[in-house]
C-alpha cells in the first residue's frame, strides 16, 4: 500500500502471527499497586503490551477507567511515561508528542495511546480518524470493555446489541444497534496496520503489539477486555469470556496490512454464541428469540469479514 | 529585515524567529493567513518545524499538549468559534503548566456568522489560566510573538497573542524583523523543567483528591503573579536589545490629565490622534492602552490613573447581564483606592463596527459631560 504523506511509512513484515511463550519477558513493566478491579481484561492487557513493546514507551491516557487504574498523583503504576490527556484527545496528544520527539531529533521511541471504548468508538473517533488520515506515528490501543464502565456502565457505541446498561435498559429502552466495527472504520483510512486481541490468547496479543511496536505510520489494536462489574459476569471468568467472544465468533482475533490485506490470526472451532452469553449478567434478560438474533447477526458478520480474507491465508 | 508585512504575517515571522518546534494548525478566518505564513516560512527554510494539519483547533491544542510534553516549543493560532472550541483545553494547557505560545484573532462569536472583530471570544477564555497579551500594531505583533516564549517558558503557563481581525491581521505596516541569531541571543531554545522521559517514568497529569488540587491552584496563581514580573523583565530586555519597548499597560499624555480613557488593541491606536486633537483644545484627557489583560496589572493602572478626575472604558466585547469586561476588571483594581477616579464603561465597536476618532471623541464628551450615563453607555449604536 503507497502512502505517499505524511510520517516515514515501513510496511508492516509478514512473519507468525504467535510469539512463542518461552520469549514472552519475564520483566515486569506495570508495577504493582494500580487500581484496576479484580478480573480487569485492561490491566492483563497493559501488562502484556508492555512485556511486548518495553521500556522505550510513551503513553497518552484520556479518561477512561486507565485514567484511575495508573493511581492517584503522586503515584504511577504503568511503568513508562504517561501523559493523561482530555478524553477526546488520545490521538491528537499522540500525534503532538510524536512531533515533539521528531523537532528534538528523537525517533526510537513508541508514542502510544491507552484508551477505552468511549473515547475511541466515540468521543475521541474525530481526533482518530485525524490521525490514521495523516498517518501519524503512534500505536493506538483501545482496550475495549464495552461501556462507559468507569462512569459506572452507560452504553457506548461499542456496547453490542440488546446489552444491559444503565442506559439501555432491557424493555424500556433496549440498546437495539449493533456494536460499531472499529476494524472496518481504521482500515477504510488504509492505516498501516489494525488488529483485534484479548487477554484469551496472549501470545497473541503479544506478537500483534510487537508487530505494530515495529510498524511506523499509524497503527491499532483493538483489546476486547473483559469487564467484571460492567458486564456482571464473575471474576474468576474473565479470560474464559474472552476466549468464548472469539471462539463464538463474537470478536474474531485477525489482522490487517494498509487497510486492505485481512487475515485471521486465530480460528478455532466454531461455539454457539449463547455459551459466550450466558455467564454474564448484562445478558441474562435476553430470550431465546433474542439470542436467536443475535447469533443471526454474529454469523452475518462473520461472512463478511471472511469475504474480506485473504485465500490461502486462514491459521 | 525591514518589509512590509500584514499583522498576521507579522505573527507567523515571530513563530519562526522564536523557532516553534511544533505547529499544529487549523484554518479559520481571519486567522488562517498565519499558518499559512508559518507553512511558506517553513518552505523557504526560514523555519524548521513540524507541521501537523490537525482535523480541528480541539486537536491542535491537544497536539500542542503533547508536544510541549515531548520537550518542544509549541505554536499554534486560532480565531473566535476555533478558540471556543479549545476552550476545554485552555484550562488543560494552562494546568498541565506547557508554555504554549497561541496567537489569537480576535474575530465576534456567531450566531449570526461573523468574521469581524470583537474580544469575546478571547475575553471569555480570561479564567483558563492563560496569559493574555493585547496588541495594537505588526511591530508590536511580531516583538510580542517573540517575547511570549521568554514569559511563557520563565513561568510555566501558555500565552495568548491577542490582535484585532483585519484592521490589525490583515493590515500592512512596516515591521523590522531582527536576524535570527539576534533573537536568538533574545530567546534561547527552551528548557522544559519537566518532560516525558523513558529514562524517568513519570505521570502527568493523575488523579487529584481534595488534599492535593487546590495546591496545585494555588501555585498556578503565584506562577501568574510571576508572569507580571517575567512580562516587565521580558520588554526590558527587548527594548535593550532592539529598542521598542511596550509595558505591561501604555500610558499616552496622561500627565495632569482630568479624563483617562481606557482602552485595549488597535482602538487605543485611533484613540491616541483624539487626545492630540482634545489636548490641543485645551482638554486635560489621556490615554491608557491595557496590554497585558491577564495577569491583569492593577498596580501599573492604579499608579497611572492615581490623579485622574475619570476614566471612560471603551470596551470592544461585553459580559451579557453585567458590563464590559475591561471596565469591571478596571473597578476591581481600583476599588478601595483612595480618591478613585470615577469609572464609566461604553461599548461599542463589537462584529467589527468601526471604531473611528470621531466615535472615541463622542466616549471623551460623554465622559466628560454633566449628563449622568446610563449603566453602560453604548457607543455607535443604531436605536
Amino acid at each position: 500500500m503507497d502512502r505517499p504523506q505524511g510520517v516515514k511509512y515501513v510496511p508492516a513484515i509478514a512473519e507468525p502471527t504467535q510469539a512463542k511463550f518461552e520469549r514472552v519477558p519475564k520483566e515486569e513493566i506495570l508495577g504493582h499497586g494500580h487500581l484496576a478491579c479484580p478480573g480487569c481484561g485492561a490491566a492483563l492487557s497493559m501488562r502484556l503490551a508492555l512485556k511486548a513493546l518495553g521500556r522505550r514507551v510513551m503513553i497518552a491516557g484520556p479518561a477512561c477507567c486507565w485514567a484511575v487504574c495508573d493511581g492517584p498523583w503522586p503515584y504511577s503504576a504503568t511503568g513508562v511515561p504517561f501523559l493523561h490527556c482530555a478524553f477526546e484527545t488520545a490521538a491528537s496528544t499522540a500525534c503532538g508528542i510524536r512531533a515533539g520527539l521528531a523537532a528534538r531529533g528523537i525517533d526510537d521511541i513508541t508514542v502510544m495511546t491507552w484508551a477505552g471504548d468511549g473515547g475511541t468508538f466515540d468521543i475521541g473517533l474525530q481526533a482518530l480518524s485525524g490521525a490514521a488520515e495523516r498517518n501519524d506515528d503512534f500505536l493506538y490501543v483501545c482496550y475495549d470493555n464495552e461501556a462507559y464502565m468507569n462512569t459506572g456502565v452507560q452504553r457506548s457505541s461499542a456496547t453490542p446489541e440488546l446489552a444491559w446498561t444503565t442506559t439501555t435498559p432491557p424493555g424500556a429502552m433496549p440498546k437495539l444497534q449493533p456494536k460499531k466495527n472499529m476494524g472496518e472504520i481504521v482500515c477504510a483510512h488504509r492505516a498501516p496496520y489494525f488488529a483485534t486481541a484479548t487477554v484469551a490468547y496472549p501470545e497473541d496479543l503479544i506478537a500483534k503489539f510487537e508487530r505494530a511496536g515495529r510498524t511506523r505510520g499509524f497503527r491499532m489494536i483493538h483489546i476486547l477486555s473483559p469487564c467484571p462489574p460492567g458486564w456482571k459476569s464473575e471474576e474468576r471468568l474473565g479470560i474464559s469470556l474472552a476466549r468464548r467472544a472469539v471462539e463464538s465468533r463474537v470478536f474474531p482475533l485477525y489482522e490487517v496490512e494498509g487497510g486492505t490485506k485481512w487475515r485471521l490470526t486465530q480460528d478455532p472451532p466454531k461455539r454457539p454464541v449463547a455459551e459466550y452469553l450466558k455467564d454474564q449478567g448484562r445478558f441474562a434478560h435476553l430470550t431465546a428469540a433474542q439470542v436467536r438474533q443475535i447469533q443471526g447477526h454474529v454469523d452475518a458478520e462473520w461472512d463478511v469479514l471472511k469475504g474480506r480474507l485473504e485465500t490461502g491465508d486462514r491459521r | 529585515m525591514r518589509d512590509v508585512i500584514t499583522g498576521n504575517e507579522a505573527v507567523a515571522w515571530g513563530a519562526a524567529r522564536a523557532r516553534a518546534q511544533v505547529v499544529p494548525a487549523y484554518p479559520i478566518t481571519p486567522q488562517t493567513t498565519i499558518i499559512e505564513g508559518i507553512a511558506d516560512l517553513i518552505k523557504k527554510g526560514e523555519l524548521k518545524a513540524e507541521y501537523i494539519p490537525v482535523e480541528s483547533e480541539h486537536s491542535a491544542m491537544a497536539a500542542c499538549i503533547g508536544a510541549a510534553y515531548a520537550g518542544a516549543r509549541a505554536f499554534t493560532a486560532t480565531s473566535s468559534q476555533g478558540l471556543l472550541l479549545m476552550h476545554e483545553l485552555l484550562h488543560w494547557a494552562a494546568l498541565a503548566r506547557v508554555p504554549i505560545v497561541m496567537a489569537e484573532v480576535n474575530r465576534a462569536v456567531a450566531p449570526g456568522w461573523t468574521i469581524w472583530t470583537d474580544q469575546n471570544d478571547s475575553l471569555a477564555q480570561r479564567d483558563t489560566g492563560w496569559i493574555q497579551l493585547y496588541c495594537q500594531d505588526a511591530q508590536e505583533v511580531f516583538d510580542t510573538t517573540v517575547q511570549a516564549f521568554r514569559i511563557a517558558e520563565e513561568v510555566d503557563l501558555p500565552v495568548m497573542i491577542v490582535l484585532d481581525a483585519f484592521v490589525l491581521s490583515h493590515t500592512a505596516e512596516p515591521v523590522d524583523v531582527p536576524d535570527a541569531a539576534d533573537v536568538d541571543r533574545f530567546l534561547p531554545p527552551r528548557k522544559p523543567k519537566f518532560v516525558l522521559d523513558v529514562d524517568n517514568p513519570c505521570a502527568f497529569g493523575g488523579l487529584n483528591g481534595p488534599d492535593v488540587y487546590q495546591e496545585f491552584r494555588f501555585n498556578q496563581q503565584a506562577s501568574m503573579t510571576a508572569a507580571l514580573e517575567a512580562a516587565r523583565r521580558s520588554d526590558n530586555d527587548w527594548a535593550k536589545m532592539f529598542g521598542r519597548r511596550y509595558g505591561l499597560i501604555e500610558e499616552y499624555r496622561t500627565e495632569g490629565a482630568d479624563t483617562i480613557l481606557v482602552a485595549s488593541a488597535t482602538p487605543a491606536s485611533t484613540a491616541q490622534d483624539v487626545v492630540d486633537k482634545l489636548r490641543a483644545k485645551g482638554k486635560k484627557v489621556g490615554l491608557v492602552r491595557v496590554r497585558l489583560f491577564r495577569p491583569f496589572p492593577a498596580v501599573e493602572l492604579r499608579k497611572a490613573l492615581a490623579g485622574a478626575k475619570r476614566v471612560a472604558v471603551l470596551d470592544r466585547n461585553i459580559s451579557p447581564g453585567h458590563h464590559g469586561i475591561f471596565c469591571e476588571e478596571l473597578k476591581s483594581a481600583l476599588y478601595g483606592m483612595p480618591k478613585a477616579p470615577e469609572v464609566r464603561g461604553f461599548i461599542g465597536g463589537l462584529g467589527g463596527r468601526d471604531l473611528t476618532p470621531d466615535s472615541i471623541e463622542e466616549v471623551f464628551d460623554r465622559a466628560m459631560g454633566p449628563k449622568k450615563e446610563e449603566e453602560i453607555a453604548w457607543i455607535g449604536h443604531k436605536a
